[in-house]
């Protein structure tokens, strides 16, 4: 009578190829989404396992063991105390690697505990031979009341052994492997007698940690079983120290290792990669070359997607049936999906080397070496990882934060990482410096252009250091640093990984922040094809009078063009812009671009999109200019161009340091657990940004 | 005063003979960090800290403070 929907959760240590079993396991069938009500990714997919059964997989975030130290970690332990919760899954399936195998197991042991069916995946067993490496499968099975399934997830050996022991899982013992209570039987024989119908080691787990667990009240639990702090953490170490004990036994007889045969790669590449002159030395080679690249790279499909877009809107202007449906589509629609789109390679590119970084191994590296720099700025190694993605974007960033164990690191940490020049920014970069900065080069070979984007990236990682600096003498916060760091070992990176994870975060993007930016484009044509009835109405009339009334000095050609231009000023965007052009005004910025910046503040990427729309709805030609050239043809009323050097370097220092996304907003809110962070980011930053682009202006004009 | 694995050098190795359990980490102790296990210095971060370490067959990483809290048992080296 085998079921025919089985439900699995994949649990194991970080860096034991966990994901890629997952992958394997799960192809492209995946969904990700949240937790509800906290920011952990949930991913799930499934899986086919014979003729009429299906798995559905949870892929749980990485943990050594269920003593949890982060809301990650929770994740696991709530999910597995929790028979009712939906997910809870019918077989854990608890990935190791075979060189780690002796840590891995102590968290194999402690889910034993739980009593849930439980399966081992032994993975990367095709290096056993080079690491000479040798188990007794029989007998780990055996010892640890398990079945074993050895795997390579870069070979693609094992997987169908996993399935098949998924499918078979009622078969599986669900008796622990040890007896952890015997560390103090009397203290745990008394929570045995209160509370008869838990397992023991669950109510331990309650006890131990802050995990929301049945019904039981957890104060009057702990009240009567109360023990100090250190009394607690005392038996979490003698709690340990057994279970090595198993393990160390276990694996004596059952795995074998010719330390002569191991070859040491690992050692070798540390020495260099590590090194205190030749470490600096690769990692900022790296970081040149991947910022290099990714501009390089990626301005060919960016600049295909942007033409083509362009192309696109008035083959849809000129082809489809004139009227207010097709103003729409070519003015609304068109540009807001080609401003989503733009961005596809760049964040692609960036996510690629991330998750190259990461799955070699590096990045533990990278940390190891930036900790005590890092911490003069009172941020921890591990804010390398975040700050680098923040280049990407900051809100996956912010959600990286969460393994920095020190609150006060991990706060300033997310506190500052909006300044990082993200994804969004770039667009914004780059159409203003191809408009301000000449085209030229430097000393023969650097472009002076490439150098503004550079020297803008360096002011946000500056700006990020800075006020890391000030907040770490300002706030005052004590707690102590936990910092453990593993370093795994270097593995060439998965391209099955690295793909899936590309395909993930771009499409998170597209459809996330895409949803916004489509919206606030079709919103924004909306606002500047209508108006009040009064002037915008009347237009036609109202320009021809006043061209008339001025014949001898207007050609009546301009017609057309005026009455655009006059509709857009009296549209509902005009009206708005209008009205808020004194505050902007000594910034350099018309109304066109106040409207452009305001609507920037549900998030920066819209920028380029609205000046898009805007342009494309004052725009009465039939040819379909690119943005750029719609910029450079903008005119001030004196006829200077709108774009000049002044506003561009103001509206450059203005994206550099505003806090213009409400979605980080959002995710800082969730992270810190409170308005008040992101309210002081809001203020401050956009405060820091106003000044900076107001001095700007007022001294370059 | 006490030897600790802050005072290993480079490739010496010892045995972890006791530690302040307030001021170490849990998750320090999950990785095999415990009493009577052997450790291994390999490398240290420049300035001082943090330093890098197989202890129980895992690679970890920790800060200066933490590593002055647990004693240890130098190899004698031959």
């Amino acid at each position: 009578m085998a079921k025919e929907h089985i439900k699995v959760a994949l649990i194991g240590n970080p860096n034991t190829g966990k994901t890629s079993v997952f992958n394997h396991l799960t192809g492209l069938h995946q969904q990700v989404g949240n937790y509800p009500g906290i920011t952990v990714e949930k991913k799930i997919g499934s899986c086919k396992l014979s003729e009429n059964t299906k798995a559905t997989i949870l892929d749980l975030p990485g943990t050594y063991s269920l003593n949890a130290s982060s809301i990650d970690e929770n994740v696991v332990i709530e999910l597995l105390m929790n028979k009712k919760d939906e997910n809870f899954p019918d077989v854990v399936v608890v990935v190791t690697e075979v060189e780690n195998l002796k840590r891995n197991l102590l968290l194999f042991t402690q889910i034993k505990d739980l009593e849930i069916p439980t399966i081992l995946v032994i993975n990367m067993s095709d290096r056993m031979k080079l690491k000479g490496i040798e188990l007794d499968v029989p007998f780990l099975e055996n010892q640890l009341k398990t079945k074993i399934a050895l795997v390579s997830s870069r070979k693609n050996i094992g997987i169908e052994k996993i399935k098949e022991l998924i499918l078979n899982y009622e078969s599986l013992s669900t008796e622990p492997c040890l007896n952890a209570s015997s560390i103090d039987p009397e203290y745990f024989d008394k929570l045995r007698k209160a509370f008869p119908n838990q397992l023991v080691y669950k109510l331990w787990l309650v006890i131990t940690q802050d995990v929301n667990f049945l019904n039981l009240d957890r104060n009057e639990m702990k009240s009567s079983f109360t023990k100090s702090h250190a009394d607690l953490r005392r038996l979490q170490q003698k709690e340990t120290i057994k279970r090595y004990q198993f393990i160390n036994d276990t694996l004596k007889v059952g795995q074998k290792i010719d330390h002569s045969k191991a070859s040491d790669i690992r050692a070798k590449l540390d020495r260099v990669l590590t090194h205190r002159i030749f470490g600096y030395f690769i990692f900022f080679f790296i970081l040149f070359g991947i910022f290099q690249s990714i501009f390089v790279w990626s301005s060919y499909p960016m600049d295909l997607i942007d033409s083509s877009f362009a192309n696109l809107a008035s083959y849809a202007k000129t082809h489809l049936p004139a009227g207010e449906f097709t103003n729409l589509i070519s003015e609304g629609i068109i540009p807001g999906i080609g401003g989503i789109l733009i961005f596809i390679p760049q964040i692609a590119f960036l996510f690629l080397f991330i998750s190259v970084l990461e799955e070699s191994g590096y990045m533990s590296r990278v940390v190891f070496l930036m900790d005590k720099i890092m911490r003069r700025y009172g941020l921890s190694g591990k804010s390398v990882v975040p700050l680098i993605s923040g280049t990407a974007c900051a809100i996956p960033a912010i959600m990286g934060a969460r393994n920095i164990e020190n609150w006060k690191e991990r706060l300033i940490t997310i506190l500052v990482t909006p300044f990082i020049t993200c994804s969004a920014r770039l667009p914004v970069y780059a159409i203003l410096i191809a408009l301000i900065i000449p085209q030229k080069k430097v000393l023969g070979f650097i472009s002076l252009q490439g150098l503004t984007l550079m020297v803008l990236y360096l002011l946000g990682f500056g700006m990020a250091f800075f006020s890391a600096f000030i907040l770490n003498k300002i706030l005052k916060i004590s707690s102590k640093s936990y910092f453990v760091v593993e370093m795994p070992s270097y593995k060439i990176p998965l391209f099955k990984n690295v793909a899936i994870n590309i395909l993930e975060k771009t499409k998170s993007f597209v459809f996330g922040a895409g949803k916004i930016i489509l919206a606030i484009s079709i919103i924004l044509w909306f606002l500047g094809s209508h108006g009040p009835d009064k002037d915008f109405g009347n237009a036609q009339k109202i320009v021809e009078h006043e061209v008339y009334s001025n014949s001898y000095r207007i050609n009546p050609s301009v017609i057309p063009n005026r009455v655009a231009e006059y509709k857009l000023e009296h549209s509902y965007i005009g009206i708005i812009g209008k009205s808020i052009e004194p505050a902007i005004k000594p910034l350099g910025y018309d109304w066109k671009i106040g409207i452009a910046v305001v609507s920037s503040f549900a998030a920066r990427e819209v920028f380029v999109g609205t000046l898009a729309t805007i342009y494309s709805v004052g725009n009465n030609s039939d040819e379909e200019a690119t943005i750029k050239q719609q910029m450079k043809q903008e005119m001030r009323e004196d006829g200077k161009p709108v774009f000049n050097f002044a506003t561009g370097i103001s509206l450059l220092l203005f994206y550099a340091f505003a806090m213009q996304c409400v979605s980080t907003l959002a995710i800082v809110k969730k992270e810190t657990n409170s308005w008040k962070w992101p309210i002081i980011q809001l203020v401050f930053m956009s405060g820091f940004a106003y000044l900076t682009a107001l001095l700007a202006y007022q001294l370059l004009k | 005063m006490q030897t600790t694995i802050a005072d290993l050098k480079i490739g010496q190795k010892g045995t972890i003979t006791e530690f302040n359990i307030d001021e170490i980490p849990l998750k320090l102790l999950e990785m095999g960090c415990l009493p009577g296990n052997s450790v291994e210095l390999i490398q240290i971060a420049p300035f001082g800290c943090p330093l890098y370490f197989v202890v129980n067959d895992s690679h970890v990483a920790i800060r200066l403070e933490t590593a002055k809290e647990i004693t240890v048992v130098i190899e004698s080296t031959n």
